[in-house]
């Protein structure tokens, strides 16, 4: 022990660093292996763009478990959801949808988005309160409902929508791709990596440098110590948890454009994509989660153009990885 | 009781409908003539043995496996490839038992021992990611699975429909290769549950219990908790590949869609669940319920929808169309977490919901 005298700085916590050039370090090996430069920057745009998407979607679950202890299996019903209202918007606006001037297609988009995450984080007060609030603290019961709710929601969109797929055209201005010396890279993916900065520049901005930011790392950090501290941490939950629905939403939009088509079964394919992405960052650490996210959609990138029998198992061989280094995932933020 | 291995269903209701349900099932082929009626039977009885072993693990150490299909599904190609592989013979059906088996275990175990390195609360997500993991690569890899189609393949001589055991004019029923099927499935799902009877009420079950109550002071006794649970993944596992091998060789087929797939999961949820978890007896109620609702409630809501769109009315046609099911089932499903967490094995045995089977 150091003596510390009270006119000294605090000590600052340690930067872990090694998390945050893993995706960097891989993206470097892969120059080799893939051998064209070009392919190599159109790949790392890829990863980059899907990263950032399934950052957006994983974000929202990630914090809801690290705040409340709540293992949501049915956050993969917000991004359907979201991307079926976005389909809604698009179907009457078809027009709009089509003209080749990107400020009449985001006219379009901007609103599109807006009411899915509206109608996403308005579904989440619905969840939250019907389905997760007489189950707090049980995981078992935690599982067993929000899975319940997840068939629920998927069947509800059948009914309503129709079991057949449907397509959801990328609008006109951002097909096609930037190109640059040899280099092609989709307009599309600049957009949603953009967005997917945005988002995680914003989370961060909120979670750091705000009094909510700082309540709720506090809460994910010691719950009983906010509350002991007059602070009502159930609905700063609650809060955390449309906001986590709404982002859902918007993943789903961004999701369903990127694949130009929406199902209600993408719920459960992603399901899974993002609890890798959680599972891997650690419980509860935003940072975490888009290190995790890059690196799943660059495992899933570089995987599926080396070897592409190998992609079908790459997530799983990623997660044991990590979890071999670090057993809690990347950053373990909660104490449980 | 040496049978059920102490362990009675402690009610008189709840034992007069077990009886009832094991009565009709053996007498199926007797009773209830038609090959859809012994589909059903025999489909009963592989879920409840497939449900029960799932109930070891979700009911008696309350841990959530969402990977239980995988091994339900290795058992089954196991006998799938070899019969469709040797050709129908006797060899092929003990190979793809000596293979699946051990398989599913070795599975079962390096799960185990993997998510217990990690944290606990990851089980469920793992779990759920290496059995979508298995599920892709099992319909990828079509030189040996025969990929979205499934392998079709034909039993050993004994066990086919032409064959003839005991003609018509001697007791009037005709005993045929089909029904010995059958029985042969009736049999050995009755003998995996009373294992799993004996399994629950041996000390090792006890161990499990206490380790589901809390994991710390089972573990602050001296019991390796480590050890059990994956002990009791293993068990699990075996049966569920039992149950598959049992599945496949009453369809002649095993595929993505009988044998793998996500919804499959989901029903042997909904059937613990609404069985009554960690009951073992709930298995066979859940997965009765179940099953005749999936095969003959469908029908009665065909005519639901049907009524519904003649009289005009918005929305109920689509929800009530008979694909949508599952949606009834899901409420079904979250009703019983919320009102009878303890299935209708505990209803049936507390008259309420109070001594809920598991809560943590």
């Amino acid at each position: 022990m150091t003596e510390l005298a009270a006119s000294d700085p605090l000590p600052k916590p340690k930067r872990d660093i090694a998390p945050i050039l893993l995706p960097i370090a891989l993206a470097l090996v892969m120059i080799p292996l893939v051998g064209s430069p070009s392919t190599w920057l159109t790949l790392t745009a890829a990863s980059l763009a899907m990263g950032m998407m399934i950052f957006i979607m994983a974000s929202g679950l990630t914090l809801v478990f690290g705040l409340m202890d709540v293992l949501n299996f049915g956050h993969g019903a917000f991004i359907a959801v979201g991307a079926y209202i976005a389909t809604l918007v698009f179907a009457p606006f078809a027009a709009s949808v089509q003209a080749d001037s990107l400020l009449v297609n985001l006219a379009v988009l901007a609103p599109a988005a807006l009411l899915s995450m509206a109608v996403s984080g308005a579904l989440g007060l619905v969840v939250e309160r019907v389905l997760i609030l007489p189950v707090y603290g049980q995981h078992l019961k935690q599982i067993l409902m929000t899975t319940g709710g997840l068939i629920v929601a998927e069947q509800t969109l059948y009914a309503l929508w129709g079991p057949q797929i449907i397509p959801m055209p990328l609008p006109a201005s951002l097909r096609g791709s930037f190109i640059l010396g040899d280099v092609a890279i989709a307009k599309y993916r600049v957009l949603a990596m953009l967005i997917g900065l945005a988002v995680f520049i914003a989370i961060q901005l909120v979670l750091n440098r705000t009094k909510l930011g700082l309540l709720i790392r506090a809460g994910v950090e010691n719950r009983e110590m906010v509350e002991a501290l007059g602070y009502r941490i159930r609905r700063l939950f609650l809060g955390v948890f449309m906001t986590g629905s709404a982002l859902a939403g918007l993943g789903g939009v961004m999701w369903a454009l990127y694949r130009e088509q929406v199902h209600a079964s993408m719920s459960d394919e992603l399901t899974v994509l993002i609890f890798v992405v959680v599972i891997i960052g650690g419980l509860g650490s935003i940072g975490g989660c888009f290190i995790g996210a890059i690196l799943v959609a660059m495992v899933a990138n570089y995987g599926g153009f080396l070897v592409p029998k190998l992609a079908l198992v790459s997530n799983i061989l990623l997660m044991v990885a990590i979890l071999m280094w670090r057993p809690r995932g990347l950053y373990a933020v909660t104490s449980r | 009781m040496m049978i059920l291995s102490g362990d009675p269903p402690r009610s008189r209701v709840l034992t007069l409908i077990l009886v009832v349900i094991i009565l009709a099932l053996a007498a199926t082929p007797f009773l209830f003539p038609g090959a859809k009626a012994l589909n059903v039977a025999a489909k009963i009885c592989v879920f409840a043995a497939l449900v029960a072993s799932y109930d070891l693990l979700l009911g008696y150490t309350g841990s959530v496996s969402f990977a239980h299909t995988m091994f339900y599904g290795i058992g089954s190609y196991a006998i799938a490839i070899t019969l469709y592989g040797m050709g129908p013979n006797w060899a092929a059906v003990a190979t793809g038992i000596v293979v699946g088996l051990p398989l599913a275990a070795l599975l079962a175990l390096a799960i185990g021992l993997f998510s217990l390195r990690v944290a606990a609360i990851f089980f469920a997500m793992i779990t759920l990611a290496v059995a979508s993991a298995f599920q892709v690569l099992a319909s990828q890899l079509s030189w040996l699975t025969g990929g979205e189609d499934g392998r079709s393949f034909q039993l050993p001589e004994l066990l086919r429909p032409g064959t003839v055991l005991i003609s018509k004019n001697l007791f009037g029923f005709e005993i045929n290769g089909r029904i010995l099927t059958f029985y042969l499935v009736f049999a050995v799902s009755a003998l995996m549950i009373l294992a799993l009877l004996r399994v629950v009420n041996s000390p090792f079950g006890r161990v499990l219990q206490a380790i589901r109550e809390n994991r710390f002071r089972a573990e602050a006794l001296g019991f390796r908790t480590v050890f059990h649970l994956t002990y009791a993944n293993c068990l699990a596992a075996l049966v569920a590949a039992g149950a598959g091998i049992l599945n496949a060789l009453w369809l002649r087929y095993a595929g993505p869609d009988t044998s793998l797939s996500f919804s499959i999961m989901l029903d042997i949820l909904l059937m613990v669940v609404i069985g009554g978890m960690g009951t073992i007896y709930g298995a066979i109620i859940g997965a009765t319920i179940f099953i005749l609702a999936q095969n003959y409630l469908q029908s009665l809501m065909g005519v639901a929808s049907k009524a519904a769109s003649e009289a005009g009315l918005p929305l109920l046609p689509g929800l009530l169309h008979p694909d949508r099911w599952l949606l009834w089932l899901g409420l079904l499903f979250i009703a019983s977490v919320y009102f009878f967490p303890s299935g209708v094995v505990g209803r049936l045995r507390h008259g309420g919901g109070k001594n809920a089977a598991s809560s943590h």
